[in-house]
């Protein structure tokens, strides 16, 4: 018999943001006002109205990703002092790549490039030693180099974005122009999404797999660099040169990179479909993740991915309409976007509709990844058209 | 649905196709690719223009129409769903749903419902309540988004599609099948082409382009258009004042821009206003665009210096891009099509660092024969360092299929083409050549070994030896050799043959440099040696040149042209705010997904049986969290551990 004297108590944790915020968010907050203020008044005369519209998005969505993710706030303070260093190291003059002993080994966007694409195979070996050792030093020192390749790749198209102004200051642009830029922009955005998940998800698990497509573009990056020679800054063809080239290409990679850790989930979990079918008790059964995780980081990915993808190809279409005379030419590129658009949408609606589930998915979201693939590079080597700016 | 997946496929299989195969290309590229069979079967299924063949519109179509009635279908239920709070939840259907836990309370009823609001409120949850005889249920719900994503998705993609099909050619298509315009395919001037390809101001949307030299205006633009194209009629006016071309220290193009002047009876001031790539100008829906560039019919000054032919004095021309006119050459009478003057060639530099530089103008011409045969030509004004030495480069080819090959004239010490043409003439002068050949022959008669009248036969043999060789290079030379000199003996004479070549060729030479006043009692200079025997490869290169002249640009007055495009596409008023619900329905959609919880109390044994459940249709694991972060303060609220 239970008496009625038990008293309630409601004790609310603090739930709104302001309250939630801790003494590092503010220095947080602080730092990046001082930054894009630096920024706004350095570089203010090279900016057109949309340019400064950008800049305030940019630190707008920097601050709350920061609050929402903590490591990104260090990561971002990171590249900030590093590419600052490198900039300064420059003192205007080129030819300091060659010279200065930071630059040339560091931080000119070379060599920091050249870091970050061996940060980025180590931490896959890393990564696998992990997975099968479960040594938890070994996991730390590869999430470790994850973020230290990131940072360094960041710090790489910082240092490039100004040693192209060093060029020549009609010359200057953002690094997004080329294969090889967006190469590198492949390569540290993929993994950001995939240290999100690593931290959202409490796993390493799936970071070997991930890396191994990362590890797949530096092979491109540095096969580019070194046999095609294709690593130097160009000055923007007059198509290119828009503001909309800003926000079109990051949103893009966004997408492929969400599609491409899609794809690498959708092999885990074929595998891990498989060892379970076939030796449970063995350790791959053991070390791979739960299969219905599996199917939720597939599924966050692509609905991701989707989302940015969308944006992307609406911003192209807009830029087109402004560059080309239209905002639809079926220009090879534009088609195969919207065709990896129209196979994403109908894996998404399988899934929310239907309630498709497991390898059948998985197998869909690994052919995505071809299907992405050929709207990335196959369309540069085979077709032509309007969209001729990365050539192989 | 599964209609829509299958014109989804549809849709995609259709676009992979036009992307494979290019598009819109002359109907003769095609025809030659596949053949007349499976030319006309791609033509017939509209292969070559898939984007607005009507098969490919019928399947727009349907997806058009089976969106519209998907939405129809789902709104109302949609809408409902965002209202309907489940409050007719039973118990037992509500420990049936995934998550579900229980407490016993020894509180008062009304505080445990408090309570539970307050915190459900906090966790951003729409709230009711329902109360019976003994129990009350309160019921919750979060994240609407998703289905107002739903639904801005997919009107977007209705709007999209109609404001697309706007845009494309539906109208033309119709209009061309009820017999109201023609496609013109031949290649006339704008006031020639008749009415019924025309097509005036008032259609709704097109997409046209047109060239306009500086100084010139136009108001009509051309629509390419199956194999041939459409006039477009345009409500006004635009004039070019200029045209421009920036360029980067490196050389590459920097900006293309254009002064152009909108005239039009409705506007009191005529607008000015320079447009450059990635900044058209709109006026009356119009859109104006920088698209291309091209001569404007510049006007050039041109020296023709014959090449076949005895000694020749060179023809002086005046020449227009884009016109035509007679020549009269030793071949008979030429026509010159002069088709491009460029300003500027660039081109990757031979110098280690610089990647680009500048070779300077250079003109483009067809010469066609009387019976129709053309080859054409690249001639470079200025001339170009290759290896270090300078070239007037002319470059030569019988089809735009194949690359160009060059021939090289070597420049003389002041940079003209003068000493080199001063040197074939005198080679081409049959007379002064046999008498420069029989006084050689008299030089080195031997002391009387040659017999009377040796030295003529000796001097004929080699003037007529250099003959040869003007008119058809080396190949003529060997190809002689062939046809007089028995096999064996052939190597042997051939060695003669160039050495005495050589030696007559180098005694005129000598002699030129002689009257051109040089004197040559000391060595020859390395340049001067040099141009000798770059002249004496580029007169063998002459007969595979094949021209009876070679032009030299001698000055010229640049007029460009500007190529614009202009677009009317009202469906943009459609398909942009079609793509702004649809990225923000994508957003809705997956970051504000449904979820819901029942909180139900029931009075029991004196206290309060409280069941808390939940369900959400999609991203359970996210769920699954939440409903974990409610239950466990459910749990200090009600059994708190002393
Ligand atoms: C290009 C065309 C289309 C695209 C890109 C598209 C996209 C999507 C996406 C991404 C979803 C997921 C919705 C969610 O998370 O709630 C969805 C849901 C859905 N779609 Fe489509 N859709 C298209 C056409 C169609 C058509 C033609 C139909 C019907 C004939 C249709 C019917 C549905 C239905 C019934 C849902 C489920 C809605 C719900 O219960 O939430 N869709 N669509």
């Amino acid at each position: 018999m239970v008496t009625s004297n038990q008293t309630l108590k409601l004790e609310l944790g603090q739930r709104s943001l302001l309250q939630r915020l801790k003494p590092i968010d503010w220095i947080w907050t602080a730092l990046l006002l001082v930054g894009a203020f630096f920024v706004y008044s350095e570089y203010a005369n090279l900016m057109d109205l949309y340019e400064k519209g950008i800049l305030v998005l940019t630190a707008v969505t920097l601050l709350v990703m920061g609050f929402s993710w903590r490591a990104l706030q260090l990561l971002t303070t990171l590249i900030a002092l590093l590419s600052l260093f490198g900039l300064s190291r420059y003192g205007g003059d080129l030819a300091q790549a060659e010279q200065d002993f930071f630059l040339k080994f560091m931080f000119s966007s070379q060599s920091a490039i050249m870091w970050m694409s061996a940060l980025y195979v180590m931490a896959t070996i890393a990564y696998f030693g992990w997975l099968f050792s479960q040594i938890e030093f070994v996991g730390r020192v590869a999430s470790s180099m994850t973020w230290g390749a990131t940072m360094m790749g960041f710090v790489g198209l910082m240092v490039r974005w100004y040693e192209s102004y060093l060029i020549g200051a009609d010359v200057g642009h953002i690094p997004v122009s080329n294969l090889y830029e967006v190469f590198i922009l492949f390569s540290i955005i993929t993994a950001l999404i995939y240290l999100h998940y690593e931290k959202r998800y409490e796993t390493r698990s799936l970071g070997g797999f991930v890396l191994l497509i990362i590890s797949a573009a530096v092979g491109f990056i540095l096969w580019y660099a070194f046999d095609r020679n294709a690593d130097g800054i160009q000055p923007l063809v007059p198509a290119l040169q828009s503001y909309w080239m800003k926000i079109h290409v990051p949103a893009n990679f966004v997408g492929y990179g969400a599609f491409a850790l899609a794809a690498m989930v959708g092999v885990v979990y074929l595998i891990k479909n498989r060892v379970v079918a076939r030796n449970p008790g063995g350790l791959m059964a053991k070390q791979l993740p739960e299969l219905n995780m599996l199917d939720d980081v597939m599924y966050k990915s692509i609905a991701l991915g989707f989302a940015f993808f969308t944006l992307a190809t609406i911003l192209g279409a807009l830029w087109a309409a402004e560059a080309w005379g239209g905002y639809w030419s079926w220009d090879p590129k534009e088609t195969w976007a919207l065709i990896v658009w129209l196979n994403y949408a109908a894996w998404l609606h399988m899934r929310l509709t239907k309630g498709w589930r497991g390898a059948p998915m998985a197998w869909w979201s690994v052919i995505g990844l071809f299907v992405t693939l050929f709207a990335f590079l196959g369309v540069n080597m085979f077709l032509s058209g309007l969209h001729s700016y990365g050539e192989l | 649905m599964n209609l829509a997946i299958t014109l989804l496929v549809a849709v995609s299989v259709a676009s992979i196709i036009g992307t494979v195969l290019q598009q819109n290309q002359p109907y003769s590229d095609y025809l030659l690719k596949f053949g007349p069979f499976w030319f006309e079967v791609f033509k017939t299924l509209g292969l070559f223009q898939v984007y607005s063949a009507v098969w490919f519109l019928i399947i727009l179509g349907f997806l058009v129409l089976s969106t519209s009635v998907c939405i129809y279908r789902n709104m109302p239920r949609m809408f409902r769903e965002m209202q309907d709070f489940r409050l007719e939840a039973q118990e037992r259907s509500l420990r049936n749903h995934k998550h579900n836990n229980e407490w016993k309370v020894a509180a008062p009823i009304e505080e445990c419902m408090s309570v539970s609001n307050e915190l459900l409120a906090h966790h951003g949850f729409r709230l009711r309540e329902k109360s019976g005889d003994d129990y009350q249920l309160l019921s919750a719900i979060k994240g609407a988004g998703s289905r107002w994503g739903y639904l801005l998705t997919h009107i977007a993609i209705v709007l999209i599609c109609i404001g697309g099909l706007m845009d494309g050619n539906v109208l033309l298509k119709i209009a061309e099948s009820l017999g109201e315009i023609k496609v013109e395919k031949r290649n006339i001037s704008a006031n020639e082409i008749p009415e019924i390809s025309r097509l005036d101001s008032s259609n709704l949307s097109y997409r046209g382009n047109v060239s306009i030299p500086e100084g010139g205006g136009a108001n009509v633009v051309f629509l390419g258009y199956k194999d041939g194209y459409l006039l477009q009629q345009l409500p006004f006016t635009i004039e070019v004042e200029d045209f421009r071309i920036e360029h980067y220290a490196s050389g590459q193009p920097k900006s293309f821009e254009s002064d152009l002047v909108i005239v039009d009876e409705t506007l009191k001031e005529p607008i000015r206003e320079t447009i450059s790539v990635n900044h058209p100008l709109i006026y009356k829906g119009v859109s104006i665009y920088q698209a291309s560039f091209g001569d404007g019919g510049s006007k050039i000054d041109v020296k023709a210096w014959p090449l076949v032919g005895g000694k020749n004095e060179p023809i002086q021309l005046k020449g227009v891009i884009n016109q035509e006119q007679k020549l009269q050459s030793a071949q008979g009478v030429m026509n010159l099509e002069l088709n491009d003057f460029r300003l500027f060639n660039i081109q990757p530099s031979p110098e280690e660092g610089r990647k680009f530089h500048n070779i300077g103008p250079s003109i483009q011409f067809k010469l066609r024969s009387e019976i129709g045969e053309a080859k054409e030509y690249l001639n470079y004004m200025s001339p170009v360092e290759t290896d270090g030495r300078p070239y007037f480069m002319s470059g030569v080819r019988s089809s735009p299929a194949e690359p160009f090959q060059y021939l090289y004239l070597p420049a003389d010490s002041s940079g003209s083409v003068h000493r080199f043409m001063a040197f074939y003439n005198r080679l081409k002068d049959t007379k002064t050549l046999y008498q420069l050949a029989l006084k050689i022959a008299s030089a080195t008669d031997g002391g009387g070994v040659v017999p009377e009248g040796g030295q003529e036969e000796i001097a004929k043999m080699m003037s007529m030896l250099v003959g040869i060789y003007v008119q058809g290079g080396m190949d003529a030379v060997v190809g002689a050799i062939e046809s007089r000199i028995p096999e064996e003996k052939r190597e042997e004479v051939a060695g003669i043959y160039v050495k005495i070549l050589r030696h007559l060729l180098g005694v005129v030479y000598i002699n030129l440099l002689k009257d051109e006043g040089q004197s040559i009692d000391q060595e020859m200079s390395a340049f001067d040696s040099q141009f000798f025997e770059d002249a004496g490869a580029a007169i063998g290169a002459i007969e595979r040149y094949g021209s009876p002249f070679y032009l030299q640009l001698e000055s010229f007055e640049h007029i460009q042209a500007t190529g614009l495009q202009l677009t009317r596409s009202p469906g943009k008023n459609l398909v942009y705010p079609g793509c702004f619900m649809l990225a923000l329905g994508v957003f809705l959609m997956f970051y504000m997904p449904q979820r819901r919880l029942w909180v139900y109390f029931r009075k029991r044994d004196g206290g309060v049986q409280v069941l808390l459940s939940g369900n959400a249709v999609r991203n359970e694991m996210d769920f699954a969290k939440e409903y974990q972060q409610v239950h466990d303060k459910l749990e200090e609220v009600f059994s708190p551990h002393t």
